[in-house]
């Protein structure tokens, strides 16, 4: 009896064993010691090996029952220490209570009510009143008397007064109503996914493979199977549709199962038709491909899938769409569109060429305009593709973008033909006539490669009698143009780019790409053209096409910002607001604030070039440089990426210990920015049509924000902060409220605690509310997300006032 | 297959300015060791050991202002030279002296070099620009006596003189000055006379340098254009364009001929020497070693064709010297 002997199996040698093992151990419990641990591991092995208590047969259900109650009635000294709690804990849930509730019940030697308890409350916390349930639920055990049902059901209802009861209100918590009854409603939803999930599971599980392979070949098993979808109740079509569309290995095999249902059933063309494509965008790509695929491998379905395209196309173009729905779907309807194209033939696109145009420029407008760059390349994708398939000979639409994966899948959905719709029975011969009929090409192309060259006419035998023929020349092709040398002064380079002179297109660049540089080692001749330079690098357009000449651009007007800030920024802060300038100069306007502000308040920034002197102090206080270069290198990505996780505590140390040099020019920054959004120009409506250029302000603000930490502004600038983003917080535009949510975040970091609170409270208490409104309504994931940081962020700030006492 | 040029047989550093001016001494008979003086923009005239290739001596005469000219006057040890504190010098260096014997108040403020002419023993002509812009005047020295001052005519409006070269047609006739000017023009003088021979507008910008073949009787210049102009010089004195060379960046700054008048060597703008056969103006050579600004080029007056050597000066601070064609 040393070591139990593993079931060979399940069958009836598993029960044999068992039942010979729980025999033994009923036995053993009299005995109690070495023997009693041997038989209790037995059991427990042999149960664990049969897949649990819901493997137990009949007269093995009595057996456990039976040995429980002689553990449970054995006195304390003769039951194995943790090894009796296992018994419970993994016996028949439905046995194990009643049994403890029998114990429970009972006085006597057996178990004492507190050693009950705290096995129920481990039972209770390891989900075994779930498993109860569902053991109640099994076919067996419903044949089963209904009385030990009703007993069961009242014993659990009943717990918690049982409990205390027994215990004289000492319970643990667990079974405190409050707590009980919802673990209680957890187990019961519990229960009641794992059927519905097991019932779908089980139906077409079985159902499906198998249809698919016998309709492969039989017709009359087809007829059959459109009967049983065709037959299926409106209540239930949407989930039979559903199974049967994700379980298809194919747009083919879906068809052959369900024939022509769509043309048949309005509810399942509503699921297929809208249901699935409209309303739904959980889908894969090949669920989709399945159900449009399904729609064009049959002449009568295919009228539907053109007023598919149709209706995805009027969501794809309207504009409440793009502004109000989640990215996700948007992606979805693109995919869908992209398939659906991709199934069309020549004469059906022709028929709506027209509507398709239509739509395509209505889409593309909207799309454009949308500030979130995902959402342009989408509408770029879709449009380029729609316009390639109305439009087959003739200019083809095509747009800059950046491919990346998403671009690329999109489009491969429209050049594929998806190789499973290809009927199978595809003659073979077709096809090699046609790889025969391309083979005779190849050799053709070859032919006039080997033009002779010409001989080379003896133009150089003109004798040079007199020459210099004893020096033999040394190689030159070396001898290239040089690049032409940018000038060394501020002033030559304000010559040069104002100049008109076309022949100094060299100079021209030379100068734009030396400017920085310039800039950078000459801050006193700069300051005396600052304002000058300022004006002309804004309106400095590419005259020729340099590498990277906005980023040139745009390094040469941050240096200038930032070795005379005040002029500069006043010069650029005004131009923001007045008339005649493009979207992208005002952009460029703020992107140029931004970068100047993080360098002037990071002295490490440029290191090198000018603040070599003021670094070594800093290096002396804080002795992790390397560590501090790194947080600081992830705080300017993470401002970058618009996302904001800051770890507080830190981050306040160690910006203290560098001088900011933002804080005497944080308000010139900042202040002339905020002051006349309000005010629509002719040709500029920030409040109106040019909501990207608000976004980027609002953005802007934010940064701004964050960077002036521990400036003497800060708590004015909050202040004008707030009241800004209370006037903006029901944008439409998700990049605007993205925004003002990220200058929330930087307000609540920047700001100091107490002066947030002795200045702002009444409009924190309102951004609150506004926050909580946000993170539960607002379409956008992003705003939602930042939302619940913002409130993270003010729960941390009320924590971190209680710490400190006043 | 040509072959790739030769890098530079060595490299002087270390006279941590700009390099403006070089003059090699190496004619000397065989203990005297072949020098290099070379003029820098802190003033300094550095003497160039080129055995050691080392400084054998520093020698500051010129306040510091940049050193534009140095030659010397017959052997080794009688140095002239010319900087931008308007001054020229002559030194005496013999038994490791590094004095400034004499100097001489241009009040000339540009930056053309002087040009020396040896008419006699011990006696020397020296052209340099005078004080009022467009002059230039022709010394003698030792003595400093003044022989002439070449005006132009009234309204030729030449501007600065900006080269000047001073030769002989044959010994012991006239000497004739040819003078590059800042209109781009060269103008041939008779120096007794004080009278300008021929003028030819060669250039649209001003004439950086100028060398000048007195056998074949033909001259080149070079502008900051990208234009080399080569012109001749017939029996009626009359200058003439001969041919014109395109360069493929703009700029020279330096011109000399080889003095078996065999090769030429051009200083530029872009960093990079060229040589050219002097015959046919044929391209042989761009040696690219410098990274700033070539300034000057000079040839050694070795008495032994072999060890002729070729040298720039550079912005970049550092003197190259080349051992390039020394065969032929």
């Amino acid at each position: 009896m040393a070591a139990a002997p593993a079931p060979p199996g399940p069958g009836a040698a598993l029960d044999l064993g068992l039942e010979s093992l729980l025999r033994e151990a009923v036995a053993a419990v009299d005995r109690a010691g070495e023997e009693l641990v041997a038989a209790l591991g037995a059991v427990r092995a042999a149960l664990a090996a049969a897949g649990g208590p819901t493997a137990l047969g009949e007269r093995e259900r009595a057996l456990f029952g039976a040995l429980l109650r002689r553990l449970a009635r054995a006195p304390g000294a003769a039951r194995p220490e943790g090894l009796w709690q296992c018994c419970f804990l993994e016996g028949p849930p439905g046995l194990v209570l009643c049994v403890l509730l029998e114990a429970l019940g009972s006085a006597g030697s057996g178990l004492d009510p507190r050693e009950v308890a705290v096995v129920l409350e481990q039972f209770l916390q390891q989900g075994r009143l779930s498993a109860l349930l569902w053991e109640v639920c099994q076919p067996q055990a419903q044949a089963g008397c209904l009385e030990l049902q009703g007993t069961l059901l009242s014993k659990i209802v009943c717990l918690p007064e049982h409990v205390s009861n027994k215990l004289l209100g000492k319970n643990p918590p667990v079974f405190f109503p409050q707590n009980y009854f919802p673990l209680l409603g957890d187990a019961v939803l519990q229960v009641l996914e794992k059927i519905s999930d097991s019932l779908r599971e089980e139906i077409l599980g079985v159902l499906v493979p198998r249809l698919t392979d016998l309709t492969k070949s039989d017709c009359i098993w087809q007829r059959i199977c459109w009967q049983l979808v065709e037959c299926v109740p409106d209540r239930w079509m949407e989930a039979v549709v559903l199974g049967f569309v994700q379980r298809a290995p194919g747009a083919d095999v879906l068809s052959r199962l369900l024939g022509n249902l769509v043309v048949k059933n309005k509810k399942a063309e509503f699921v297929v038709a809208q249901k699935m494509l409209l309303l739904q965008y959980g889908h894969t790509t090949a669920v989709l491909q399945n159900l449009l695929g399904y729609l064009a491998l049959d002449s009568g379905r295919r009228p539907l899938l053109l007023r598919v395209l149709q209706d995805l196309l009027q969501t794809w173009s309207s504009s409440s769409a793009v502004k109000h729905s989640p990215a996700e779907q948007q992606l979805y309807i693109s995919k869908a569109i992209l398939i659906c194209l991709s199934h069309l033939k020549e004469p059906e696109i022709a028929s709506c060429r027209q509507e398709l145009l239509t739509s395509m420029m209505e889409g593309v407008k909207c799309h454009l305009g949308s500030s979130l760059p995902q959402l342009r390349r989408l509408g770029m994708v879709v449009a380029e593709s729609i316009c390639s398939s109305i439009n087959t000979e003739g200019p083809v639409l095509k747009f800059e973008y950046e491919e990346d994966d998403e671009t690329r899948e999109l489009k491969s959905l429209l050049v594929q033909t998806p190789s499973f719709c290809v009927v199978p029975s595809l003659p073979d011969n077709d096809r090699s006539e046609k790889a025969g009929a391309a083979l005779p090409l190849v050799p053709e192309r070859n032919e006039n490669s080997c033009t002779a060259a010409p001989v080379k006419a003896d133009e150089e035998s003109d004798a040079e009698l007199d020459s210099d023929d004893d020096l033999i020349p040394y190689d030159m092709s070396e001898d290239k143009e040089l690049k032409l040398k940018a000038p060394m002064y501020i002033r030559d380079c304000i010559e040069v780019l104002t100049g008109s002179r076309p022949e100094d297109v060299d100079k021209w660049e030379a100068t734009v790409k030396a400017l920085e540089s310039l800039v950078r080692r000459n801050p006193a001749a700069t300051r005396e053209v600052s304002v000058e330079l300022a004006k002309i690098l804004l309106h400095l357009e590419e005259k020729t096409c340099i590498e990277g000449f906005v980023e040139l651009r745009q390094r040469a007007q941050v240096a200038v910002l930032v070795t005379d800030p005040i002029p500069v920024a006043k010069y650029l802060t005004s131009q923001f607001y007045s008339l005649n300038y493009s979207l992208r100069q005002r952009m460029d306007i703020l992107d140029v604030l931004v970068l100047a502000a993080q360098e002037l308040s990071c002295p490490k920034f440029h290191g090198k070039t000018k603040h070599s002197g003021v670094q070594k102090p800093c290096i002396q206080l804080l002795p992790e440089s390397d560590s501090s270069k790194g947080w600081r290198r992830i705080v300017d990505e993470r401002i970058k990426s618009k996302t904001r996780r800051f770890d507080t505590g830190q981050s306040r140390v160690e910006l203290a210990s560098c001088p900011n040099e933002f804080n005497s020019v944080a308000g010139y920054f900042f202040f002339p920015l905020i002051q006349h959004f309000d005010r629509p120009l002719t040709t500029f409506d920030l409040l109106g049509e040019d909501h990207l250029v608000l976004g980027r302000l609002v953005h802007t603000l934010a940064v701004l924000m964050y960077l002036a930490v521990n400036t003497v502004a800060v708590t004015a600038m909050g202040k004008a902060l707030l009241e800004f983003v209370w006037a903006l917080r029901f944008h439409t535009d998700s990049y605007v409220r993205q925004g003002l949510l990220s200058c929330i975040s930087s307000l609540l970091l920047s700001v100091p605690t107490e002066r947030i609170l002795a200045d702002m409270t009444e409009e924190l208490l309102e951004t609150q509310s506004w926050l909580g409104d946000v993170m539960e309504k607002d379409p956008d994931g992003d705003c939602r997300r930042l939302a619940l940081q913002n409130l993270l962020l003010m729960e941390n700030l009320k924590k971190k006032l209680e710490a400190v006492p006043s | 297959m040509a072959l790739p040029p030769p890098d530079p047989q060595f490299v002087l550093r270390g006279t941590s300015a700009a390099v403006h001016t070089l003059h090699f001494s190496c004619g000397g008979p065989d203990p005297d060791i072949p020098l290099l003086f070379s003029g820098s923009e802190n003033g300094f005239i550095h003497v160039w050991n080129l055995k050691t290739h080392r400084v054998d001596t520093a020698l500051d005469g010129h306040g510091r202002k940049s050193v534009c000219c140095v030659k010397t006057m017959g052997g080794k040890d009688r140095l002239l030279s010319q900087g931008r504190d308007q001054r020229i010098c002559l030194w005496h260096l013999a038994e490791g002296r590094t004095s400034v014997t004499d100097s001489l108040f241009t009040e000339h403020v540009g930056f053309c070099r002087c040009s020396l002419l040896q008419v006699a023993q011990g006696r020397w002509l020296m052209a340099m620009a005078a004080r009022s812009l467009e002059e230039v005047q022709i010394l003698e020295l030792p003595s400093k006596t003044s022989v002439c001052t070449l005006k132009p005519e009234v309204g030729a409006k030449l501007g600065m003189p900006m080269c000047l070269k001073l030769w002989q047609p044959s010994c012991g006739s006239q000497p004739v000055l040819l003078a590059g000017y800042e209109d781009g023009s060269v103008v041939l003088w008779n120096v007794s006379m004080g009278k300008a021979l021929s003028r030819l507008s060669c250039h649209q910008e001003p004439v950086m340098s100028l060398d000048f073949d007195s056998e074949k009787a033909r001259g080149i210049s070079g502008s900051s254009e990208k234009v080399l102009s080569i012109w001749s010089l017939n029996e009626q004195q009359n200058l003439q364009v001969y041919k014109t060379h395109e360069l493929i960046n703009a700029g020279i700054s330096d011109i000399t001929i080889r003095p078996d008048k065999k090769i030429l060597a051009t200083a530029g703008w872009d960093h990079r020497i060229r040589i050219f056969g002097w015959k046919k103006l044929k391209p042989l050579a761009v040696l690219d070693y410098h990274t700033a600004a070539a300034h000057c080029v000079s040839f050694s007056d070795h008495s032994s064709p072999r060890d002729r050597l070729l040298a720039a000066g550079s912005r970049d601070q550092r003197i190259s010297v080349w051992s390039i064609y020394a065969h032929t």
